[in-house]
């Protein structure tokens, strides 16, 4: 078994937090895990992608090659397509609609959704209104981390799990919000 | 010892811990910044050992982690490629003195230039030092190449690099670890004369570095790092990998329907002999490796080759920007794989950009104004956030160089004639190496102005505080003896813009040395600084 992520999104939105769930739950249910980040510079409002690989063999490259992924979380939709050249034909964009608009030439959001539609498979949420819904805009992340569950490889026990071990230092209402968020987005996909 | 989940830099920190360093020095730059990142709170979690810090630069890093060396302690050295032109003064002497303590230097490259501002190949130093040098292919080799840098460091007495690069720094995995080792005992170096390199000792020391050459070829002769493989019949390919360049080779390889031979390196110098056996039994040579074209320029020499060598130098590999699965896998012959297309969608870059609310904003509002009467001016800068300043909207800084150019350069310029002449600094930047220009400046009273961008802390590697308190940043400018009415302290909030602008347009007609210092947190940091004292609050 091997199954390659992209997570991307706008560096400050969480792409790493996302990774991180998800590949300590791989972890735990014993797969092998690489995961490549981005820090510095473009840290600073810039594009930021992660690569996550799980395999239940030995992982080489820390990068994805072109057509392989199985799977792209864009937590922003303009930042999700940069990396369909990653993705296998079958596989599957999963993508945030919430635009993080801090440049001058962003495209018009309506035109880019529905270019974004064309996709043979693809999953938009919009993962600020279910977020705030559940009561904290902040659980985006974890909104687009369930959104993603349904195609990820692993059971919906381990990654709630290890949403309740990283959110349990903040109290049982924060644990709470991200887990409704999480179930969320989940139903929202399927 | 339980399996760990760490990012390449973490690998190499907890390699040395494990190695029982006691002290590990460094200043912050993307992608070393990591190791003393893991250094600086597990040392806080285990009474204080190692000693972990930040350091005015890497330079004076070098030199302290020299001092623990002296001493009979191991220790860690850790800095980004360009860390090391600041530090080639005390690393390349190093080699030369009698290392006593182990002395591991973890160099980051940067191939690709994700944040730096070129893509200089830290191999290079190491040869130029007559070192050795470690280059790990995954996280693993980052924890067990550290270990091993301190034995072989007291047994050969020179510092050992680890070199890494980007993607290896900044990529998790999973790491077994072994056993902590206990530090070694305080024991002054024993041979007197073995440090004081005075020509008639330097001589020597240098003779004795050169005959140790062979001995350090040895190692990576018999090394586990460099494996060698040959397959089928002779005449066919033959690959050498280096470093991560392994990763990538190795993803494609199974899909070849020959299995070239192959060498690995991931230790330096370079095994001579298993290279000659690999050009026996092949017809044609592919090089890979992360960086410049190091091994393949070392193979090719002057004299044509007996083979066929194919490599970065031939163009087969791109010579410059960060290897990829995606180009190896065109090197060795394998067909492009296709990815979804889409068509007709614009993608606009989105360039990395100052945090909205960032102080340097209004600084540089506040500069644009005080400009807006002359016809020309020049605005030298450095290197941080505010070097974003270049970028639309602001455009206000005119270049970046190397840390603390900005303030040398705007005194050349002055002397060259130019008026107006201004400096833009950062404070963690102007303390690592701004010090020593603005002191020329003084000296001569050169006529320009330097903005010192005080944001309390080093904001581009992830808000590290500066080496001093940003209180002391005008009682040090004052102390090199500038006249006091030249310097102003100002507070870079929006409200201020318009009397921030009048006081730099003043000193700007002021024909001598002026400072002026913006201060105000950097909001990331200060974001921080409420997120640890929450978690602190509810631990
Ligand atoms: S991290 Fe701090 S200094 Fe850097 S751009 Fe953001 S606010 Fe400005």
């Amino acid at each position: 078994m091997k199954y390659d992520i992209i997570v991307s999104g706008v560096g400050g939105q969480g792409v790493l937090s996302i990774s991180a769930i998800i590949a300590s739950s791989a972890m735990q249910e014993g797969l092998s895990v690489k995961q490549s980040e981005v820090h510095g510079m473009s840290q600073r409002g810039g594009a930021v992608v992660a690569n996550l690989r799980l395999s239940d063999k030995p992982i080489q490259s820390d990068l994805i090659p072109h057509g392989t992924a199985s799977l792209i979380i864009s937590m922003e939709p303009l930042e999700g397509p940069r990396y369909l050249s990653y993705l296998s034909p079958d596989a599957t964009l999963v993508s945030s609609t919430n635009p993080v608009v801090n440049i001058p030439n962003y495209p018009q959001l309506d035109g880019l959704l529905a270019k974004l539609r064309e996709l043979k498979k693809v999953v938009l949420v919009d993962a600020e209104k279910i977020a705030r819904d559940k009561g904290s805009a902040q659980a985006v992340n974890m909104v687009m981390v369930g959104a993603a569950s349904p195609l990820l490889p692993l059971k919906i026990e381990t990654l709630e799990q290890n949403i309740r071990t990283i959110f349990a230092r903040k109290g049982e209402r924060v644990v709470d919000i991200n887990l409704q968020a999480f179930r969320a987005g989940r139903e929202a996909a399927q | 010892m339980p399996d760990t989940v760490l990012l390449g830099d973490e690998a190499v920190a907890l390699g040395a811990v494990h190695a029982g360093i006691s002290a590990s020095y460094a200043y912050p730059g993307t992608p070393s910044t990591e190791i003393t990142e893991f250094l600086i709170p597990y040392s806080r979690k285990h009474g204080g050992r190692p000693h972990a810090s930040w350091c005015a630069n890497e330079k004076t890093a070098y030199e302290e982690a020299l001092g623990a060396s002296f001493v009979g302690r191991r220790a860690l050295v850790s800095m980004k490629h360009v860390g090391l032109n600041v530090a080639a003064d005390p690393f390349i002497n190093s080699a030369i003195v009698t290392i006593h303590g182990g002395l591991a230097v973890a160099v980051a490259d940067d191939p690709g230039m994700h944040s730096s501002q070129d893509e200089q190949d830290s191999r290079y130093y190491a040869d130029f030092a007559k070192i050795i040098c470690l280059e790990p292919a995954n996280q693993q080799e980052a924890y067990d190449m550290t270990r091993e840098a301190y034995e072989l460091s007291e047994r050969f007495h020179i510092p050992i690099m680890i070199r890494l690069v980007t993607r290896l720094s900044h990529s998790r995995a999973i790491v077994r670890t072994g056993e902590q080792r206990a530090e070694n005992p305080i024991k002054k170096v024993p041979v007197a004369g073995s440090w004081i390199l005075l020509p008639s000792h330097a001589r020597k020391l240098w003779h004795e570095l050169l005959l140790q050459q062979t001995e350090f070829r040895r190692y990576t002769e018999s090394c586990s790092y460099n494996t060698l493989a040959l397959n089928g019949s002779r005449g066919g390919l033959g690959v050498i990998t280096t470093g991560i360049a392994r990763n990538y080779y190795l993803e494609n390889v199974d899909e070849l329907k020959v299995a070239p031979s192959h060498l690995h390196i991931g230790a330096y110098p370079i095994p001579l002999e298993k290279v000659r056996k690999l050009i026996d039994h092949c017809g044609t040579l592919l090089i890979i490796e992360e960086g410049c074209s190091f091994v393949e320029r070392m193979i090719r020499g002057v004299i044509p080759p007996s083979i066929a060598i194919r490599g970065k130098e031939s163009g087969e590999l791109p010579p410059d920007g960060e290897l990829t699965p995606d180009i190896v896998r065109a090197a060795v012959g394998l067909p492009a794989r296709q990815g979804v297309e889409l068509a007709g969608l614009q993608l606009p870059n989105r360039p990395p950009q100052l945090c909205s609310g960032c102080p340097h904003a209004e600084t540089y509002d506040a500069l644009k104004k005080a400009l807006s009467g002359y016809t020309e001016s020049i605005v030298t800068s450095d290197i941080g956030c505010y070097t974003l300043g270049a970028l639309p909207p602001y455009n206000a800084i005119e270049s970046c160089v190397c840390m603390g150019a900005s303030v040398s350069m705007a005194k050349g310029a002055a002397e060259a004639g130019f008026h107006p002449a201004i400096g833009v600094i950062g404070d963690s930047t102007f303390l690592h190496s701004g010090i020593t220009p603005l002191m020329d400046a003084i000296t001569a009273n050169a006529d320009m102005t330097l903005l010192i961008l005080d944001n309390e802390t080093t904001g581009m590697t992830g808000g590290q505080p500066t080496i001093l308190p940003p209180s002391r940043i005008d009682k040090l400018v004052l102390g090199l003896g500038i006249d006091p009415n030249h310097v102003h302290v100002i507070s870079a909030f929006r409200k201020d813009t318009e009397k921030n602008a009048s006081i730099i347009r003043k000193e700007l007609e002021y024909h001598g040395v002026s400072v002026i210092i913006a201060v105000r947190e950097c909001v990331e940091t200060a974001k921080k600084k409420k997120r640890e004292a929450l978690a602190e609050v509810t631990k």
